[in-house]
């Protein structure tokens, strides 16, 4: 099986046509799965109108569950959908809730989530949700309604060009104005969303294509010519990355969240004993790797472990699996990992070479890749033996244990957010959903909860967007409602979407949130602390201890329905989460009351090589010891 | 910044023009000139597209096409083994004095005069880039009045056709 990596990546002129030549080769591996997902029922052709269309292509598509607020332009739409007995819709109250919870949906599961709005503000409302889908390749499809064929173009009430809007931040964009495309358009959409590397689509529907008539039947026939996936790692670049791997005396295998996407996680555990290397899990692969295996040296990046960031830029070969070299892991591009060879494995052939250059670019999905690399090196290592990586373990056990991830202690009388949050994950355990806003919190939540599985750790990491973590994990909540979901969430990001506590409660989905009060925009106090001279400009929030405590979380709680508790006390923590752990018929929410002094280190400041590490303000590691 | 001519088949359907042109908006390429019009086969349409960008750039740029969802393939014709040609209408002054010269300066560039009146004219001219720019600097004096003109418009040399694996993988 032949497939399209191109085989020198300088050569532009070469590579510039195979990407789908090539796959022309594998298109059989392509049409073999269906591309309609679903059990696939054959429906004879049948009268019905476009909405119901929608609606019935919802229900063949195998989805169980939407989030969605409806407005004029869908409101066709929500008739039939109200009769729907297979299609469970969750009215939120605010669209980019929908967004979120979709997100969260199909973070948690795998499955695709869907959100449906109305025209106009309905769709730009979910404009958020979808850039952070398409930064973090979440599987969604996003349903809205569009103003009347007949008026588009002409500033009708509640009209925007939400296709316009949607393209540079969706993997496509649909606009339907003929019922007949509907089923088409819905499985292609689906199609879309989950494979390749997946993705927002959005589906964008006028009112008329709503009412009118049209023919139904089913499973539709899918066509998108330009639309090519190539699964198989190309056996010539496996047999060059096997070389490497065994030349290499400092190799790392560098593990984004393509890894979780391609549910690859047991393939890379066997690759990595198979190997003895490093592994390093970035923001979005927390859980990818245990983090209680004795290969995992941390996560790299600006927050990352000091471990994994060493490892990083002292290795000789990177094997990068379904990472994508982001700036906040690579620090000044051109002082990362100076000495190291890459092995690029990716699904997304633009990923490849995009940042760093590649050495042996794979394309494919990890699924398969990961396999093909074993048996490549099992052929290499018979003929040349892997090298001795002992002096490399040696130097990396050294790091762990002399920078482990730690906290200093508070000096005002108030918890250590750290604490509270590797309380809560000890507490809850791995099978826990944890799943973050953006900001210090974040951090916190990736470096001090322990992850052990995949899918048990959701975060807003390529957009970064506030306010992503009350909504996902409503979102997680309905996908698996047997797990515990922790929204840890800061008391900025908790005032961007915290109207969702409403559909929880009257949809029954207990989710649990810590709020990190630290009464201010965190992180952007911590760069005004290091790098403006201590000059807080608007970063008070005014929510936290001694304050006017506007809002009171545990009223605003209260008046949700939520139980809302407080803990201001090192010795109340335990049991407050214990309480909270201990509720399961309604939303919690704690108002967890920690300090706003305590910083997140390690960290790399922005602008300058992650040799400059810093693992407390002013303090680097001592790395003539270490070489 | 080298010129890279970059030939690619999409489907005919609404917005694909959009998705292109923003595609290379946003990843920071200037666009020289962009053609597009039908081909052979319904429903597909050809971009002819010839944009400054190095070679690495140039690769991400036709990876980053290559995703868009309505791009069926892309090939990059080189000089040497595809032909270019630009297509261009000058409007010139040209009273009863200087007529003759203008024409006959048209006719040593195989231009045509498409269209005449008592103070001008409108030269129409195919060619490659090179010719075209002569053909201006010739005009030049007698003064140019309006220039219009298309895209590079570009074929790859010999019998293949780059169509022919898209219409394969369509029908397929």
């Amino acid at each position: 099986m032949s497939n399209s990596t191109p085989a020198n990546p300088a050569s532009v002129a070469k590579s510039i046509s195979r990407p789908k030549d090539a796959a022309a080769a594998v298109s059989s591996v392509v049409e073999a799965s269906n591309p309609v997902q679903g059990p696939n029922n054959i429906v004879a052709p049948t009268q019905m109108t476009g909405s119901q269309a929608i609606v019935r292509s919802l229900e063949e598509l195998g989805v169980k569950d939407v989030f969605g607020l409806p407005g004029g332009a869908i409101l066709p739409t929500y008739d039939p959908l109200m009769d729907s007995t297979k299609v469970n819709h969750i009215l939120v109250r605010h669209e980019q809730g929908a967004g979120h919870a979709a997100q969260g949906y199909a973070m948690v599961s795998g499955e695709v989530g869907v959100c449906i709005a109305t025209s106009g503000p309905g769709a730009t409302n979910l404009v958020t949700a979808l850039a952070d889908a398409n930064m973090d390749s979440v599987p969604m499809v996003a349903i809205t309604g569009q103003v009347n064929s007949a008026f588009i173009g002409s500033d009708a009430f509640q009209e925007a060009d939400i296709v316009g809007i949607t393209m540079p931040i969706t993997k496509h964009a649909f606009l339907v104005t003929d019922p007949e495309d509907i089923p088409r358009v819905m499985a292609s959409a689906f199609y879309l969303a989950q494979t390749g590397r997946p993705g927002p689509v959005l589906v964008d529907i006028t009112k008329d294509a709503q009412t009118s008539q049209m023919t139904f039947s089913w499973p539709p026939k899918v066509e998108l010519p330009g639309y090519r996936v190539v699964t198989r790692g190309h056996n010539k670049q496996l047999r060059e990355a096997a070389k490497l791997i065994a030349g290499a005396t400092r190799p790392v295998l560098y593990v984004g969240g393509g890894v979780i996407k391609a549910d690859a996680h047991e393939e890379l555990k066997a690759f990595a004993e198979f190997i003895n290397a490093p592994v390093v899990t970035t923001l979005t692969a927390r859980g990818a790797f245990p983090d209680s295996h004795p290969q995992h040296v941390g996560m790299p990046g600006m927050h990352g472990a000091v471990s994994a960031v060493t490892a990083l830029q002292q290795s000789d070969l990177l094997i990068t699996l379904g990472a994508r070299f982001d700036d906040r892991v690579t620090g000044v591009l051109s002082s990362f990992a100076p000495n190291a060879k890459v092995i690029h494995a990716d699904i997304d052939p633009a990923e490849i070479s995009k940042n760093r250059v590649a050495d042996v670019p794979i394309v494919g999905s990890l699924d398969e890749i990961i396999p093909q690399l074993i048996e490549a090196c099992q052929t290499r290592f018979e003929t040349e033996p892997q090298q001795d990586l002992s002096n490399w373990w040696s130097l990396l056990d050294r790091l762990r244990e002399t920078y482990p991830i730690g906290y200093t202690e508070t000096h005002d009388g108030l918890s250590a957010p750290q604490n509270v949050i590797g309380r809560i994950g000890e507490l809850t355990g791995p099978e826990g959903v944890y799943v973050a806003g953006v900001g210090q919190h974040q951090m916190w939540a990736a470096q001090f909860v322990k992850y052990e599985r995949p899918r048990s750790w959701l975060n807003s990491a390529g957009l970064g967007t506030m306010g992503y973590s009350v909504p996902a994990a409503m979102g997680a909540k309905v996908a698996q409602p047997d797990r515990v979901v922790w929204a840890i969430d800061g008391d900025g990001c908790f005032q961007m979407t915290n109207q969702e506590l409403a559909t929880c409660v009257i949809n029954n989905i207990p989710i649990k949130v810590a709020v990190i009060n630290n009464s201010s925009l965190g992180m952007v106090r911590q760069w005004q602390t290091l790098f403006y001279d201590a000059r807080y400009s608007n970063t008070d929030l005014n929510t936290g201890h001694g304050t006017a405590r506007v809002p009171d979380f545990v009223k605003l709680a209260d008046a949700y329905g939520c139980v809302g508790l407080r803990c201001e006390r090192d010795e109340d923590i335990d049991a407050t989460i214990q309480k909270a752990l201990e509720i399961n018929d309604r939303p919690v929410v704690i108002d967890f009351v920690v300090s706003a002094d305590s910083m997140v280190w390690p960290m790399v400041p922005a602008g300058v090589s992650n040799d400059q590490i810093q693992i407390a303000k002013g303090m680097t590691p001592e790395w003539e010891e270490e070489d | 910044m080298a010129k890279h001519t970059l030939s690619v088949l999409v489907e005919d359907v609404p917005g694909v023009l959009t998705r292109v042109a923003s595609l290379f908006a946003r990843r920071a390429f200037n666009i020289h000139s962009l053609a597009v019009g039908p081909t052979e086969i319904e429903g597909i349409s050809r971009m002819t597209v010839v944009v400054d960008a190095e070679g690495d750039s140039l690769e991400q740029v036709t990876k980053q096409l290559n995703k868009l969802i309505n791009v069926i393939k892309i090939v990059e014709l080189l000089p040497e083994s595809s032909v270019q040609r630009d297509h261009i209408m000058v409007k010139v002054r040209a009273d009863a004095a200087t007529r003759l010269q203008v024409t006959q300066a048209a006719e040593l560039f195989r231009a045509s005069v498409i269209d005449v009146a008592t103070d001008s004219l409108v030269i129409e001219a195919t060619g490659n880039a090179a010719k075209i720019e002569a053909l201006l600097s010739v005009l030049e004096p007698f003064g140019i009045r309006e220039i219009v003109q298309a895209g590079t418009l570009a074929v790859g040399r010999g019998s293949k056709s780059m169509s022919d694996r898209a219409l394969k993988s369509l029908s397929a």
